[in-house]
């Protein structure tokens, strides 16, 4: 069977998830734990009076209660972003609240106790006074006039970003035939990993160091931010390990006072603290995404030449700054608007905002889904205003194939591309010719039917360090891996990736496999263990690959770099005659030929081997920085039958083409493209994370109000690739995480405004908001 | 979940005995709302007395005209009855709708019904059909038994033991779910049968309510046309995240007219 | 007030002492130690702790663990045997219908009652029964690809 790149291969990490033996966080016990649950504001906005834990104390099982009071001295959980560097507003965020609370959910005590019920009870027993403050949900009236101050700032302004040239921009509109406007909402969404967070924290005494294990994307990260920034213990006194991680869609990438307050707790009370979350505390306290309010104008000549594009943005930012929130509506938006598109000018201006809401950070996409809808919305609305057929209007603007890399008037360099074989060939698989059949079949049954396009570009790989920097990252963005051949031949490859779902053990492998002509099986990837890898900067933004899969690609040629001396050697022939492929050096010309698994031998048992200038050993490391970001583009057709009576929309179908550079697993490729078109579908149609205006509490705050899809509202999808390869790594790799999740909800709120004939209908179209659409429409 | 303590009864008599000597009990029957209700904190009864072990409870039978389903029937029995499918397959159609499969294997009828959520399925079905509601004690027509939301006309320490729906001529129930939680933003069930036609909705209002001017239209007309332009007043039904009153006064006729075409 | 609980787990006799409030789930997890079964939400929506109790598909995370006195429990963990994949493991291996492999538990057991009632399903029959699983990395589209195989391998 072929294991290589590109082949299918059934993944190695299944065996332990399908038999039960996966070990996520909250399936650890170690010995002697106690359990902790955290007491969380029941109100938005409130200075705190007193927080009294005298009758918590006294619960059967208690073994402590701690308050903000008891953390003075402990740092707040930093932010790592800020725009250009800023000026940008940055409020602490203390572990547990102190003098204030300022969302629901925002963490007031902590209870650890010798069970989790008992904790839980004991939490009752913590009374608050609360003096409670008027709270502000939206950003509209956070920034209203008299306004509460949430933080001690001026107002609830985080920052004011800009990107682009404006004076260009306004000479475009000055010379546009037509100018199409859109107001819109990108709708806040919970990332509702299955998995709820977990920690437990331990500190031992005799080795004076500390162990977290956590629900995250990236240890490395946590373990820098948590030790330097706010417990202040160095890197090789804190371990942190992710072990299987329950999936993450960006919310498992922030460092969260949780993971603090256990870690910190667990040396108070001298054995390991654990905490797991229920559900509808991660509702509360898992970092939201999206929630912004957009103005779009897409300037155009009469044939629907795009001439400027002119964005207005206010991105919620909850009511703390997260790990990478104010990232988020900034770089990782704004530098994607000209889309597939030349559009020559463009300005884009981003409000940062507080609110007495939970804080926003990464979810699947993360700037680019926001980006991608507006463009694609207002592409769509203008075709549609010119009477330009939508695919059309598309096609006249495409960045042609010979322009890459291409300079966008938003900073970032595409790098390569081929757009129009996309669209065509998702036409075809669509069979766009045949819709106004479709159409006409529908409407015999009652049902409008409705087709939407979405072609998009993203920007995955993050990042050159040296960009980051410039833009106002606070780390590195590289990638590390060790590539450890054992004396036989098996390697463990090392990696800063930390998969939560992505099957990097096998995606990897088969790098491994296929670059060493080893046996897949010979082969397994360790992650998630700070003590084990390198470093590692983790799993986001569509990376995994492109980055870390490119630092084991380096460190495979470090290991075949060496290797070809050791062969030398054995083969007494010149280094520079040596080849290596299917797993053999072979003196080039010849018959003489020495095996992997015999040159791993030799580097392990050196008898004959050329000491004197050669380490014994083979296991070569490697930090990867990549040189660009890898720019993904696809066209994602939706196919939409809308209940006139009821305003339901039922998906009929779904054809997409990606273009993700080389394909290393089609089979995982295909189930990340599936799982990221089914969060655009939740965010256009059912997942809403609503606030009550006046008391900012949580109106979706659990399973049975905040609506994730579920297999009867999908259909099955027919996904396809194209191939041009990224051409600054070493694997030709794009990234393919969170494709879906950008181009859905452009592609469904096309289909449904296309079906029921109205300009715009906000994120989630719920069958209300399309009925009253067409009940407007029908008035009009 | 605060600490309760657990009893099994043996028999009806057993559970209503035990639960008359306790504080404050509850009784336990599929558990799919008690359990959530106990997890949340939202009650904290002293004891909890399991009516699992009480055949008496359990079991379809159909006579003089009635289908008779026992209190602790799980609705995926309901489902699967070939003689609820024969009888009332509206009936069989509504228990088939509710929650998800697992819900369906513990949830029973004398659970949702004595629990009264006013976006439960089975209401519709107590006042569609015109059924009545047997208790340790007495029978209860099915129109007196909701009196708001989460309360019903049992007394303290009453136990359902069984529902008679009477066999309609024809019914049809039509639901509207909730996308998140599956339950009924508005659900309505018509039927014509011996005691004349009745339209019942569930979800829409704080408890199940009928609609007088529809059953009068389609006495004489029965027909999704008659109702097709009677609209229950919007004031007073149920707001939530998912749809506003408005929206549910109108997917009462919607459904309603769905139900009416379903029962032909 | 604790309680004992007498149930065979995975076909063995087992006996535990609990609260009466003591979830099944907990039991299963934190008592035996069995932690493939999963507790995803606490609304009874995800469905990450179905297990088999007497031959049905249960959420385990809302039933009290009194309540299986004297019932048979099956788990995840019931399904291989000597390190041999059910057929609905394999089916779902051979599809991708995983992917963190959090909800993979109880969709495998969920999918095995669909399977023992209806041999041959629909793909709308396995999506509307998967009503009670929720899964946020495959989009579904892989998890009923996978059922579909896994009951026509169970078929053969």
């Amino acid at each position: 069977m072929d294991t290589g790149i590109g082949a299918a291969v059934a993944r190695k990490e299944d065996f332990r998830f399908l038999t039960g033996q996966g070990n996520y966080t909250d399936d650890i016990a170690r010995p002697g734990q106690a359990h902790a649950v955290f007491v969380r504001s029941d109100v938005a906005h409130a200075n705190l009076n007193s927080v009294d834990c005298e009758a918590a104390r006294a619960m059967p099982g208690v073994v402590a209660v701690f308050t903000g009071d008891d953390l003075e001295g402990v740092g707040g959980v930093p932010c790592g972003f800020a725009p250009d560097g800023g000026p940008m507003n940055e409020p602490p965020r203390p572990v547990l609240a102190q003098g204030k609370v300022r969302f629901v959910g925002d963490m007031v005590a902590m209870v650890v106790a010798e069970t989790a019920q008992q904790a839980r009870d004991a939490a009752e027993a913590v009374v608050v006074d609360y003096d409670e403050l008027p709270a502000v949900v939206s950003m509209e009236a956070a920034l209203a006039e008299g306004a509460p101050a949430i933080h001690d700032l001026e107002d609830n302004s985080c920052f004011s970003w800009g990107i682009g040239d404006a004076e260009a921009t306004g000479a475009a509109f000055a010379k546009a035939d037509h100018v199409t406007t859109l107001e819109l909402v990108n709708n806040r969404k919970c990332p509702n990993a299955i998995e709820p967070r977990a920690a437990i924290g331990e500190y031992d005494t005799a080795r004076d160091s500390y162990t977290l294990y956590t629900t995250s994307q990236n240890p490395h990260v946590i373990r820098l931010l948590m030790g330097a920034f706010v417990l202040g213990i160095p890197e090789h006194k804190l371990r942190v390990v992710s072990p299987d991680v329950g999936g993450g869609f960006g919310s498992k990438i922030p460092h969260y006072p949780e993971e603090v307050a256990v870690t910190w707790a667990g040396k108070q009370v001298g054995r390991p603290v654990k905490w797991t979350a229920e559900r509808s505390e991660s509702f509360l306290s898992d970092t939201h995404g999206r929630d912004h309010v957009t103005r779009v104008e897409l300037a155009c000549t009469s044939e629907g030449g795009f001439l400027g594009l002119r964005v207005h943005t206010r991105a919620n930012m909850g009511a703390y700054l997260s790990t990478f929130a104010p990232l988020i509506p900034t770089y990782l938006y704004g530098t994607l608007l000209a889309g597939l598109y030349t559009t020559p000018a463009i300005r884009c201006e981003v409000d940062g905002v507080f609110t007495n809401t939970a804080p926003v950070d990464a979810e699947r996409g993360a700037g680019r889904p926001e980006a991608t809808y507006l463009i694609e919305r207002v592409v769509e609305m203008a075709a549609r205003e010119l009477g330009i057929d939508p695919v059309e209007i598309r096609r006249r603007n495409f960045v042609s194939p010979d322009a890459f890399p291409y300079q966008t008037p938003v900073i970032v360099q595409y790098d390569s591309g081929n757009y129009e074989p996309i669209v065509d060939r998702a036409a075809e698989l669509a069979d766009y010719a045949g819709f106004a059949q479709r159409r006409e079949e529908a409407a015999s049954r009652g049902r409008l039917r409705g087709i939407g396009f979405a072609g998009y570009v993203e920007a995955c790989g993050m990042a050159p360090s040296n960009v980051a920097g410039i833009i106002g990252a606070r780390a590195g963005l590289f990638e590390a891996a060790q590539v450890r051949v054992h004396p036989t031949g098996s390697v463990s490859v090392y990696t800063g990736s930390h998969s939560h779902g992505q099957g990097h053990e096998t995606t990897f492998a088969q790098i491994v496999a296929d670059r060493l002509g080893i046996p897949f099986e010979n082969v397994d990837v360790v992650h998630g263990d700070t003590d084990q890898i390198p470093f590692g900067m983790g799993t986001y933004g569509s990376r995994s690959l492109a980055v870390g899969g490119s630092a084991i690609a380096k460190a495979l040629d470090k290991i075949v770099a060496k290797g070809r001396k050791i062969a030398a050697h054995a083969l007494e022939a010149g280094e520079a005659d040596i080849d290596f492929e299917s797993g053999e050096f072979r003196v080039r010309g010849t018959d003489k030929s020495v095996g992997f698994g015999d040159v791993a031998l030799s580097a392990y048992v050196p008898h004959n081997y050329p000491l004197e200038e050669l380490e014994p050993g083979l296991d070569e490391g490697a930090f990867y920085d990549p040189a660009n970001f890898t720019f993904p583009a696809g066209c994602h057709i939706c196919e939409v039958e809308v209940d006139p009576e009821t305003g339901t929309t039922r998906i009929v179908n779904w054809n997409a083409v990606d273009d993700f550079g080389r394909v290393i697993n089609p089979m995982i490729v295909e189930g990340q493209v599936h799982g990221g078109i089914a969060h655009g579908v939740g965010q256009a149609l059912l997942e809403d994370c609503a606030y009550d205006e006046e008391s900012g509490q949580l109106l979706s705050g659990s399973l049975t109000d905040y609506c994730i899809p579920r297999a009867d509202d999908l259909p099955s999808f027919v996904i396809e690739t194209t191939e041009t390869l990224c051409p600054h790594n070493p694997l030709g790799v794009k990234g393919c995480g969170e494709a879906g999740a950008i181009a859905a909800p452009a592609a469904l709120i096309n289909a449904i405004t296309d079906a029921i004939g109205v300009a715009h209908v906000d994120m989630p179209a719920t069958p209300e908001k399309v009925w009253a659409a067409l009940q407007s429409a029908q008035g009009e | 979940m605060y600490e309760f303590n657990y009893r099994r009864a043996s028999s009806v008599f057993d559970a209503v005995a035990s639960s008359a000597k306790c504080d404050d009990a509850s009784y336990l029957a599929g558990g799919m709302t008690l359990i959530p209700v106990l997890k949340f904190r939202l009650a904290g009864p002293s004891d909890v007395i399991d009516l699992a072990d009480i055949g008496e409870l359990r079991g379809i039978r159909t006579d003089d005209g009635a289908v008779t389903v026992g209190a602790m029937t799980t609705h995926a029995a309901v489902a699967a009855s070939a003689e609820v499918r024969q009888a009332i397959p509206a009936l069989a159609d509504l228990a088939e709708s509710i929650g998800d499969p697992q819900v369906r294997n513990r949830g029973t009828i004398g659970g949702s019904i004595a629990n009264a959520d006013p976006a439960a399925d089975y209401p519709a079905a107590v006042l569609g059909l015109g059924a009545t509601v047997h208790t340790n004690s007495r029978t209860i027509a099915g129109d007196d038994f909701f009196t708001g939301m989460f309360e019903t006309a049992l007394e303290p320490g009453e136990l359902v033991t069984a529902v008679s729906f009477p066999v309609p001529e024809r019914a049809a129930y039509m639901k509207f779910p909730n996308p998140a939680s599956r339950y009924a933003i508005v659900g309505v069930m018509v039927s014509r049968g011996g005691s004349g036609v009745r339209v019942a909705v569930t979800g829409a209002g704080g408890s199940a309510f009928r609609v007088p001017e529809m059953e009068q239209a389609l006495a004489s007309n029965f027909a999704p046309e008659a109702v097709a332009d009677i609209s229950v007043p919007a004031d007073g039904l149920n707001e939530d995240l998912h749809a506003s009153a408005e929206y549910r006064a109108h997917l009462v006729t919607v459904m309603a007219k769905r139900a009416v075409a379903a029962a032909g | 007030m604790t309680l004992t609980v007498n149930m065979t787990l995975n076909g063995e006799s087992v006996s535990a002492q609990v609260e009466g409030r003591t979830l099944l789930v907990q039991l299963i997890r934190d008592h035996f130690r069995l932690t493939g079964t999963h507790v995803g939400c606490d609304t009874s929506q995800c469905g990450a702790c179905v297990v088999d109790m007497n031959g049905r598909s249960v959420k385990s995370c809302t039933v009290l663990a009194a309540q299986a006195d004297g019932a048979q429990v099956n788990t995840i963990e019931s399904l291989a045997e000597n390190g041999e994949l059910h057929p609905m493991q394999q089916a779902f291996k051979d599809n991708h219908g995983l992917q963190c492999g959090f909800c993979t538990p109880g969709m495998v057991m969920s999918a095995l009652d669909l399977v023992a009632n209806n041999p041959d399903p629909s793909e709308a029959e396995i999506r509307d029964w998967l009503e009670g699983n929720l899964c946020r990395c495959t989009g579904y589209h892989n998890i009923v690809k996978a059922i579909a195989a896994g009951a026509q391998a169970m078929r053969s």
